[in-house]
């Protein structure tokens, strides 16, 4: 024992510690060059069809003809960006006083039978594949809308109201940890004043928690603007901007589920589903930089 | 006391709300239990589909639906663990960190549908794995990877540190920490999450149409040999699963008991995903009991 | 004179810009109790666990100076801090067993600095035990579940566990805070028991303890050592009037 520690004996576990710290590595590396592969291949296909064949770009912003086979070819993606937008903000305006009212009643009314029933619930809701929301929007809800109101039943309103459903688990989910966080003082001073339980909720806890809400809202709304089957199973998948909530019409998934098995690779028509995937994952980037910057906010 | 009336108002109004959503989900599997349970038979559950005729099963789809979810698993524990693991222990705390966590939060918020597109583009095309199993695994590791760093990143996170500083004051190294005494720990945390990622991966649709394919070639059961293209096993044939098969003959099934069929169909994938989430729930408490128990 | 003992020069640690511990100077001799006393947030803790660079897991602290075991200052970037942990164990306040059953708490450490054989285990085991008095207790239940020991057989479990690898140095850091008087009076019983082969260097809150268990004792202010001596001097004769108003108690 008169030799200093570093040297008593083969180290085996020096090459251990390499093995575990580039394994490690390597995992996180493959992720990063997924995203940015996912990234620049979305994007490379999604910019030829201005590059490559010289479409517009504000022609397909604007545009309210989408005719792929037509003479000539009319690439107009308005109607899928409108249809997208109004469905899932639709979806967001049915879903949010929805969650709010659950996440006061997980944390604020009974927390006892909120953590015993409605929390299993909502991460049911969560757990259902977006199809079997489909198969049940087609085959409850779009028939129950074709006898109530005019139209056949199909289009933004039921795609809306599938969606709705989808992501109440996710706003739900975000306003409850935001009302379970509030310091418990901030209440209690409330009450003290004799204020009561609604007085409370309004004036203090939800101007206190607005940013996390948003924050929920605004991942609900991301959700249903990716969601992509159970939309196209209800929306109709007309190409253009409808008269009514109950007249088919588009988005962008459905557009590009239905006709991508459709096209030729590299073909215009093609190019220009690939450019609305670049428009859908775009617009997804915003969504997360809103999330970021409201989540900034809620932290001050 | 107008405020005590509002406040009444308002309380009915939110237990109204949790009633109503109960009832949602109650009406959602009932309807879905109700009207497929009845058509589910060991003979649907085997049996191949028919395009035109009646009596068709969903056995192939069944099939693939489960063998596609074990391929994923078994691609993206391995990878998500060890992202996990570099995310909480290895990651110093620098501005590179905070991007990555930027990137894996952009990468879940990806839809799927677009994960299925980068998939037909790259691993259907570009690597000329065709629509197949294997595409359409990798595209399902994409899209579950971000949610499994963060499970693991969670168990982790929750390792109480004196555990690991009693290990590391032995004279272990990280490594040997990190996988002997804090996984084992961080395991209620990490299964419970991974099985309802795996509820997830088995109902999920859209990335699949572009990467496993829409369709099933006539599938030998008799035959084991992993290489061959009608041999289940073959990893690289294309693969319907129950899910795009729901999907499919919503929209374009011609047999005329279709409707039939996806509710029978749903109602198998509904039951898995309960059990899942039921398995999951159930295996984190007994696990926790285990772990803490004081007998 | 026979054993390991440490030595610390200069050492100072801090967090971010907060300075913990200020220039300290310190020997420890082997085979011998050394208390380390003060007031909470005084430094003595920090200061004990940079000695087996346990700070080291802690961002942005930063531990500068010297501390040599024979001829060798660990507390440099060459250091291989995992050979070197081997050789000093720890205690922690709380008792922070392993999840795992009695025998592979003790185990855990030998089979993986190389100890493979059963045989060979199983006697580590027995005499780690016997030396925390903890085998009559436990020998009959070696695969039940270290959770389900009380809080003072956890805590000499630990202390099992840490001289099982064979350390030359055990530093303990209130080992005794968290448990009932009975427990605590058994730990220092062992203390005194290991203080035949260790050299051991222990953190406490509670003055009769140090005086009870150690041979020097080290006081401890602001992140400095204000006095440093024998037990003995240090209690009955303090040389700084802040040693001698924090032993009456008139702080800390």
């Amino acid at each position: 024992m008169s030799q200093s520690l570093d040297r008593q004996k083969a180290k085996p576990h020096l090459a251990e510690e390499w093995v575990g710290k580039i394994y490690t590595f390597l995992c996180i590396l493959f992720l990063i060059t997924t995203i940015f592969s996912i990234v620049y291949f979305v994007a490379s296909k999604g910019l030829s069809t201005f590059i490559v064949n010289h479409v517009n770009v504000i022609d397909l912003l604007t545009g309210l003809k989408w005719l792929p086979d037509g003479e000539p070819a009319l690439f107009g993606a308005l109607p899928f960006i409108f249809g997208s937008f109004s469905t899932s903000i639709l979806a967001a305006c049915l879903a949010a006083p929805l969650g709010f009212c659950a996440a006061v009643f997980m944390v604020e009314i009974s927390p006892k039978f909120g953590r015993k029933y409605l929390q299993p619930v909502i991460e049911l809701l969560a757990g259902i594949p977006s199809v079997v929301y489909g198969f049940v929007g087609l085959s409850v809800i779009v028939p129950f809308f074709r006898d109530v109101f005019p139209g056949q039943g199909i289009g933004i309103a039921a795609g809306a109201l599938v969606l709705s459903i989808m992501i109440l688990p996710t706003i739900t989910t975000i306003a409850t940890d935001a009302l379970a966080a509030l310091p418990k003082g901030l209440k209690e001073g409330s009450y003290a004043l004799g204020s009561t339980r609604w007085q409370t909720i309004y004036r203090i806890v939800l101007p206190t928690t607005l940013p996390a809400l948003m924050t929920g809202i605004v991942l609900g709304i991301a959700r249903a603007f990716g969601e992509a089957l159970a939309v196209q199973m209800v929306i109709g998948n007309a190409p253009h901007i409808p008269r009514s909530l109950f007249e088919s019409a588009s988005t962008l998934t459905s557009a590009i589920t239905l006709s991508m098995g459709n096209t030729a690779m590299g073909s215009l028509a093609n190019n220009a589903l690939w450019s609305l995937a670049l428009i859908l994952m775009l617009m997804t980037f915003v969504f997360v930089f809103i999330v970021r910057f409201l989540e900034g906010r809620s932290k001050l | 006391m107008k405020a005590k009336t509002a406040d009444k108002i308002a309380t009915s109004i939110i237990m109204a709300v949790a009633a109503l959503i109960v009832l949602v989900l109650a009406g959602l599997l009932g309807y879905i239990l109700f009207r497929g349970v009845g058509h589910i038979s060991f003979h649907f559950l085997t049996s191949a589909p028919e395009s035109i005729r009646k009596g068709g099963g969903i056995g192939p789809q069944l099939f693939n639906s489960i063998f596609l979810l074990v391929l994923t698993m078994i691609i993206t524990i391995p990878i998500g663990l060890g992202a996990g693991i570099y995310m909480s222990e290895y990651a110093p705390m620098n501005r590179i960190t905070n991007f990555i966590r930027l990137i894996v939060e952009v990468l879940s918020s990806v839809p799927s549908i677009i994960v299925g597109l980068f998939g037909l583009l790259v691993l259907v095309n570009l690597f000329g794995f065709g629509f197949s199993l294997f595409s359409g695994a990798l595209a399902l590791t994409v899209f579950n990877l971000p949610l499994m760093v963060r499970i693991t990143e969670q168990g982790l996170k929750g390792v109480p540190r004196e555990q690991k500083e009693a290990s590391l004051a032995l004279g272990l190294s990280k490594w040997k920490t990190i996988t002997s005494v804090m996984l084992p720990i961080a395991l209620p945390v990490v299964l419970t999450g991974t099985i309802l990622a795996a509820g997830r991966v088995f109902g999920e649709a859209a990335a699949l149409l572009f990467t496993a394919g829409m369709s099933s070639p006539r599938l030998d059961f008799t035959n084991w040999n992993p290489l061959s293209p009608f041999s289940p096993l073959n990893p690289f044939r294309p693969a319907e699963t129950l899910a795009v098969h729901i999907w499919k003959i919503n929209s374009e099934g011609l047999a005329p008991d279709a409707g039939q069929i996806a509710a029978g169909a749903s109602a198998v994938l509904v039951i898995t995903v309960l059990v899942f989430n039921f398995g999951a729930r159930w295996l984190g408490r007994y696990m926790h009991r285990k772990f803490t128990a004081i007998k | 004179m026979q054993g390991i003992g440490l030595s610390a020069k200069d050492l100072s640690v801090s967090y971010g810009d907060r300075p913990a511990v200020k220039k300290v100077s310190l020997d420890f001799a082997p085979k011998q109790v050394t208390a380390l006393i003060g007031p909470s947030g005084c430094g003595k803790s920090t200061f004990l666990r940079s000695l087996n660079r346990m700070n080291d897991l802690i961002p942005n602290c930063t531990v500068t100076g010297e501390i040599w075991i024979r001829d060798q200052n660990i507390n440099s970037p060459a250091t291989d801090v995992v050979s070197l942990r081997q050789k000093i164990g720890m205690v922690w306040q709380r008792p922070n067993p392993f999840h795992k059953s009695i025998y592979e708490n003790i185990a855990f450490g030998p089979r993986y600095h190389g100890v493979k054989k059963k045989k060979e285990l199983d006697e580590i085991v027995e005499e780690s035990l016997t030396k925390a008095a903890l085998w009559e207790e436990t020998k009959d239940r070696l695969h039940n579940s270290a959770l389900a020991l009380s809080g003072g057989q956890q805590q000499r479990l630990c202390i099992a566990r840490s001289i099982a690898v064979k350390p030359d140095i055990i530093l303990m850091d209130e080992p005794a805070s968290a448990l009932d008087p009975v427990s605590t009076a058994k730990i220092e019983e062992l203390i005194s028991e290991l203080k035949r082969e260790y050299c051991i260097i222990i953190v406490t809150h509670n003055m009769h303890q140090a005086a009870r268990v150690s041979e020097k004792t080290a006081f401890f202010l602001m992140g400095e050592v204000m006095e440093y001596d024998s037990t003995n001097n240090i209690f009955t004769n303090p040389q700084r009037a802040e040693t001698s108003d924090y032993i009456t108690g008139r702080f800390g």
